[in-house]
């Protein structure tokens, strides 16, 4: 703060808090910074006596109750007897799986349907248009509803599937029903089950997803090390050596071995009493929800592409065919790198409101952490402060790491300003 | 050479051909065809696919928009009436029920005999928006002007406005299009007296209210005069000061006594009354038009070089952002009664106004440093040049520019946040999506029926999502050729 | 920041004046209006009109009570709440009294610090089932999908139900009846569950009524009340004995059309002493001697009430059952106005 080009430091005066340059930040920082706590200590003053005259406390305790509730998908076991933590856990990882699924389809979707618009088709394109501003335009809240309320009407229930002969039938060798309830897919047998790791708190991990996993990163890094060799030798030789079959192989040779080995196999979801058992169902509420959240977000993503290819000079894919590179390569070494430039940032966003989003799950009943923690609990227990700061909390935190990784992500294709 | 062959070549061409037609492949439908629908398999197959998806979409649905029954009484006379139509069996839209409850889904349970109030209100909101959104263009602005007012006069006239009421507002309209003609700078003034004359034909009661909360803005710019001479810094302070005294300490008191005095009043209507599309829209414009001064103090805030004003300002965009909007809803609903002092209590629709408005002031101060940092650095330096100091250089000079170039941004916030209003179901207000629907539901008559209304709700929020969507875009093409 | 202030003293006329947790009566007098916590619209309990009048079961308590305290059953603000805000609405005075068919439990009485005063309903979970389905008893509904309103007591009652009985089930949760009902009546789940009289008035709408069936098993008890907040006794026994003066009308024979009559010519000392033609019991809770009569000249006595709302003349047709009165076999029983 001190100018060192100051001719004579005056004597300090008690206006120059005001007056003086040098001073009058600091005295209006710490003017804002007494507001700021005044406000807090007004509102958690304020707070502390509503409980009191509630005759209310401020207490966690509450989450360690038994729930008493059911939640129709659980990707960790839960029944009603267990607390109501570990509903609220259930219902984070009902958030993240809706929202990761989400992501990655609004992507592959909004990448697609921002090309197909710059598409010279003129009647795809004008579809895609149509697409896009149905979706932008309309609240998120509605596609929800409508999207679950055709699939109720639209497909049938499992009775449909019953009798000699049914009035539908499996899809996919009679391996995916479709229901108005849910899509019942089937699960995976082993001959040779290795057994589980047991990680505490009934959460088990097949040995088998563990070496399935293992195979693919070891496969990942192995493809990493071939295409440095690949460039090596090109640096080298002049030559690139075809190294795609041996980049499959490593992918894809081990874990077909690992599937032999536990002899893995499918089992086929099979109609007994009311419904199908066997294998896996996913409710229709997810894929509603997740189509929802894919189109929605997906039309958003669309425009985001559309003007990130745009942006890219048309100068800069004339000038890579002219250096005779081929049309795919120079949409991933020319145009994409650029665009993605332009992508990125707002793309980070459109994950943000797609997680954010996710919370309209309710409106379906998809138990996220919305309708458990700030839903069911919250009016179970009454406990709505409690309840309502912790979800707030959850959230932020969701959304801290994902902005977090995604700019890592960003700060890597960036361009390097040198 | 011509010369040479005339003499060999026994036959000449004297004069040219007509053009031929272009072959029949190569010219109009054919051609036009071939060049954008058909060039190639690929797009071949996306054609045959687009077609395929219209047919699809079509078929199933025009059915039952081609039975849509539009007067019945109730959900089982539709079904009857579809029955006896078009046989049994036969599926059919009841669009009965927005003949009935139409005025619910716009107007919530606002008094019909006053629906031409929020109607006018809502005229001169375009009236009062119409020099700062077409301040570029004058034939749009005067296009917009009186479009808007001739619409507004003749569906007030169908809503039954009273007569007196009908003069007054046609006096204000053809006053404002005239000053439009001739001083549209001078339609600002009214642009900014509009939030109290919006305020007080939506909720009524005595106009002498907002005039006493108009006047405290007016004592705290007197202050701001008085103080500026002895103590330039203390002005803003003083100017607080003065105008939250009044306000909290007299000016409903002098509300009271004036009223006695000169009574000003039409019948009040609680803003439990409001509802459907009402709703939305008085939430939608009073969060944005709220967040907009709260929103250029956090962007300026986070563009500031003090470090604890930008990281609180840091601090408060990065919260809001990162919770969803239903979670400030229920804090709403649920908390707001926790943090204020015991006893006080305040309709949930201001509770919602005033989350939604956080809300949006966080998007708000993200579009705005986006604008500030998109102005060119001359214009900063041009500032300090002149010698101003930096309030003065914000309000001449940097804002102005940035805020008009924001304009697009400001505008996709408020379509977000329009489209987000339909949340405000969840903490029991009737918003025109589920809201109303759920309470229409709710008489045995309609009981059942699912699908009119989202269509109804759905293409009402199309068309007016879409066109402020089409308007920031025509801004930002004009905006893209200003800087060129 | 002066703006949203200002937008605070615009809707300062709708500020309610304080909360004054102690005082309600006091508070409703002074305000004028009694603010009345309704449910957003539920088929024969609470649903406003086409011109936004509201009427039902639970409105016709909330007109009582105005009747009694302001003298005028229109004097009534309904403020719909949702299963999530109700309580907290009440605990935090915004409003006055909750009629919002909500079911009198133990943690609710006590943990959350409410107060219910009296049972205006009484009501129990049940299934319904399409009848092809070949259901006869919810026993055999082992591995159904059954459809279920979130955040509720029902939620419990079910899982309860399965798991005491041994049988699994898998839930389809619904965030309002009007998707529950969408999805029952797409087969998305195989039975429906929730308070019988909801069942009976989800049936009615149906296209074709017969063609489902509600299951003999009552799961739960559902006794829904109006509440109002723990702490204020004298406003609970307003509220509870504005309720008694409905039901004991019905069983003295007083109704809407000859409460006038027998003002004048009742001999019957229980009655007059209910109209406030002898002794002054309004004073006793701080109301005049004829805060009963206006109690049921606002929509009638409970009998009527229950006739005109739910009852089996309406579309929803609901029998008396427990409902009726303690002299029919039911459980309604109002204690001696003396």
């Amino acid at each position: 703060m001190t100018d060192v080009s100051a001719p004579a430091n005056p004597p300090f005066r008690l206006n120059m808090l005001i007056y003086d340059r040098r001073y009058r930040s600091m005295t209006f920082q710490v003017i804002v910074f007494i507001l700021v706590m005044a406000l807090g200590w007004w509102l958690i003053n304020n707070t502390i006596q509503n409980l009191r005259a509630l005759g209310k406390d401020f207490d966690f305790g509450f989450l360690f109750q038994r729930a008493g509730y059911d939640i129709p998908q659980t990707p960790i076991p839960y029944t009603s007897d267990d607390t109501h933590l570990r509903a609220a856990i259930v219902g984070l990882l009902n958030t993240i799986i809706v929202s990761v699924l989400g992501c990655v389809a609004a992507t592959i979707l909004g990448v697609g349907v921002g090309v197909a618009r710059l598409s010279n088709n003129w009647l795809f394109a004008r579809l895609m248009t149509i697409y896009v501003e149905m979706f932008r335009n309309i609240p998120l809240l509605l596609w929800i509803l409508i999207i679950y309320a055709l699939f109720t009407e639209i497909m049938p229930a499992p009775n449909a599937y019953r009798g000699e002969n049914p009035a539908w039938s499996k899809i996919l060798f009679d391996n995916v029903a479709l229901t108005n309830r849910y899509t019942a897919i089937p699960g995976l047998g082993m001959t040779n089950d290795p057994g589980s790791l047991d990680l505490g708190a009934r959460v088990t991990i097949s040995w088998a997803t563990i070496a399935f996993a293992a195979a693919l990163i070891a496969g990942w890094f192995l493809r990493r090390a071939i295409l440095a060799w690949a460039q090596v030798t090109q640096d080298r030789t002049g030559r690139r050596p075809t190294t795609w079959w041996i980049n499959l192989g490593v992918m894809v040779v081990p874990s077909l071995l690992l599937i032999w080995f536990f002899g893995l196999h499918l089992l086929p979801p099979e109609l007994k009493g009311f419904n199908f058992t066997g294998g896996l169902n996913v409710q229709n509420a997810l894929v509603a929800l997740w189509l929802a959240l894919t189109l929605y977000t997906g039309a958003f993503i669309a425009e985001i592409v559309r003007a990130g290819i745009l942006a890219v000079n048309k100068g800069q894919s004339e000038a890579a065919f002219a250096l005779g590179l081929r049309p795919n390569r120079t949409m991933n070494l020319v145009i994409l790198p650029q665009a993605l430039r332009v992508i990125i940032p707002p793309l980070i966003s459109q994950y943000l409101n797609l997680m954010k989003n996710s919370s309209l799950a309710i409106a379906v009943g998809y138990m996220d952490l919305r309708g458990t923690l700030g839903g069911t609990t919250l009016n179970q227990t009454g406990r709505e402060l409690e309840s309502i700061l912790l979800m707030m909390l959850i959230y932020l935190l969701l959304s801290l790491i994902i902005s977090a990784g995604m700019n890592v992500f960003n700060s890597r294709v960036k361009l390097k300003e040198r | 050479m011509s010369e040479m062959h005339a003499e060999t070549v026994p036959f000449v061409r004297e004069t040219m051909l007509p053009p031929a037609p272009p072959p029949i492949r190569e010219a109009g439908a054919v051609r036009w065809l071939r060049q954008n629908l058909f060039s190639g398999p690929v797009n071949t197959i996306l054609t045959l696919l687009g077609i395929a998806i219209i047919w699809f979409i079509v078929s199933h649905f025009w059915p039952w928009f081609a039975h849509s029954v539009w007067r019945a009484d109730s959900l089982a006379q539709c079904r009857e009436i579809i029955a006896r139509t078009w046989g049994e069996g036969a599926s059919g839209a009841c669009f009965a029920v927005i003949r009935e409850r139409w005025h619910q889904y716009m107007f919530g349970f606002y008094p019909p005999e006053l629906y031409w109030r929020p109607l006018l209100a809502f005229g001169l909101l375009m009236v009062a928006l119409a020099p700062i959104l077409f301040s570029e263009s004058r034939i749009i602005r005067r296009i917009v002007l009186i479009v808007s007012a001739t619409a507004t006069l003749i569906l007030a006239l169908a809503l039954g406005i009273p007569t007196p009421a009908l003069i007054l507002a046609a006096t204000a309209m053809i006053g404002a299009i005239a000053v439009a003609e001739r001083q549209p700078t001078r339609l600002l003034i009214f642009s900014a007296l509009y939030p109290f004359l919006g305020v007080w034909l939506l909720w009524g009661g005595s106009l002498w209210g907002p005039l006493m909360v108009l006047a405290s803005f007016g004592l705290g710019a007197l202050a701001w005069v008085v103080v500026a001479r002895l103590l330039p810094l203390l002005a803003a302070a003083a100017a607080i000061i003065v105008a939250l005294v009044w306000w909290i300490g007299f000016a409903g008191r002098a509300a009271e006594d004036l009223q006695n005095l000169l009574p000003l009043a039409i019948t009040p209507v609680a803003s439990d009354q409001f509802g459907g599309f009402l709703l939305a829209i008085t939430i939608g414009i009073a969060g944005i038009a709220l967040s907009l001064p709260m929103g250029i103090m956090l962007a300026l805030a986070r563009r500031s070089d003090m470090f604890l004003v930008k990281s609180l300002s840091v601090m408060f965009i990065e919260f809001i952002r990162g919770v969803p909007l239903i979670s400030l809803l229920f804090v709403a609903s649920l908390l707001l009664n926790y943090f204020l002092p015991p006893g006080t209590n305040f309709d949930i629709i201001l509770r919602v106004i005033i989350m939604v408005t956080l809300f949006a002031a966080a998007y708000m101060a993200e579009v705005i440093r986006g604008g500030l940092a998109a102005l060119p650095k001359g214009q900063y330096e041009a500032a300090d040049a002149l010698g101003l100091d930096y309030w003065k250089a914000q309000r001449l000079i940097i804002l102005p520019q940035a805020l008009k170039i924001s304009i697009p941004g400001i505008v996709s916030t408020f379509i977000g946040m329009f489209k987000d209003t339909t949340l405000v179901t969840f903490v029991g207000l009737f918003d025109p999506l589920k809201g109303i629907s759920d309470f229409v539901r709710a008489n045995f008559a309609w009981k059942g029926i699912y699908w009119e209304p989202f269509i109804f709700v759905g293409a009402i929020f199309f068309i007016i999502c879409f066109s402020m969507s089409r308007y920031s875009m025509f801004l930002e093409r004009r905006l893209a050729r200003d800087h060129r | 920041m002066k703006k949203s202030l200002f937008l605070g003293s615009v809707a300062a006329v709708t500020l309610s004046a304080g909360v004054g947790m102690a005082d309600t009566l006091a508070d409703v007098k002074a305000r004028g209006e009694l603010i009345c916590g309704v449910n957003t619209g539920l088929v024969g309990f609470a649903a406003p009109d086409a011109n936004g009048n509201w009427a039902g079961f639970d409105i016709a308590v909330c007109k009582a009570v105005a009747a009694s305290v302001l003298g005028d059953p229109s004097k009534v603000k309904y403020v719909p709440t949702t299963g999530q805000t109700r309580f907290t609405a009440l605990s935090s005075g915004e409003v006055d009294l909750l009629a919002r068919n909500s079911t009198w439990t133990f943690s609710r009485d006590t943990d959350l610090k409410l107060d219910f005063v009296a049972v205006n309903y009484y009501d129990g979970q049940g299934f319904m089932v399409p009848k092809d389905l070949g259901v006869t008893s919810a026993k055999e509904l082992d591995g159904a999908t059954i459809c279920i309103q979130t955040g509720t007591t029902t939620e419990l009652n079910l899982a309860d139900y399965f798991k005491a009985n041994n049988m699994s089930y898998q839930p389809v949760n619904i965030d309002s009846n009007a998707e529950g009902e969408q999805q029952y009546m797409a087969g998305a789940c195989d039975a429906y569950t929730t308070d019988a009289s909801g069942l009976a008035a989800t049936r009615a709408a149906f296209a074709n009524p017969e063609n489902h069936v509600i299951l003999p098993e009552i799961i739960s008890k559902e006794p829904l009340g109006p509440a109002v907040r723990q702490g204020d006794d004298l406003w609970a026994d307003i509220v509870r004995w504005s309720f008694y003066a409905l039901v004991a009308a019905e069983e003295y024979g007083v109704t809407s059309k000859n409460i006038d009559e027998l003002v004048k010519s009742s001999q019957n000392p229980e009655v007059q002493r209910l109209l406030g033609v002898t002794d002054d019991l309004g004073a006793m809770i701080g109301l005049d001697k004829e805060w009963a009569k206006r109690a049921i000249q606002a929509s009638g006595n409970y009998g009527e009430i229950f006739a005109a709302n739910i009852g089996e003349q309406t579309p929803i047709g609901l029998a008396r059952g427990l409902n009726a009165q303690w002299t029919q076999g039911g459980l309604m029983y109002a204690p001696p106005f003396r």
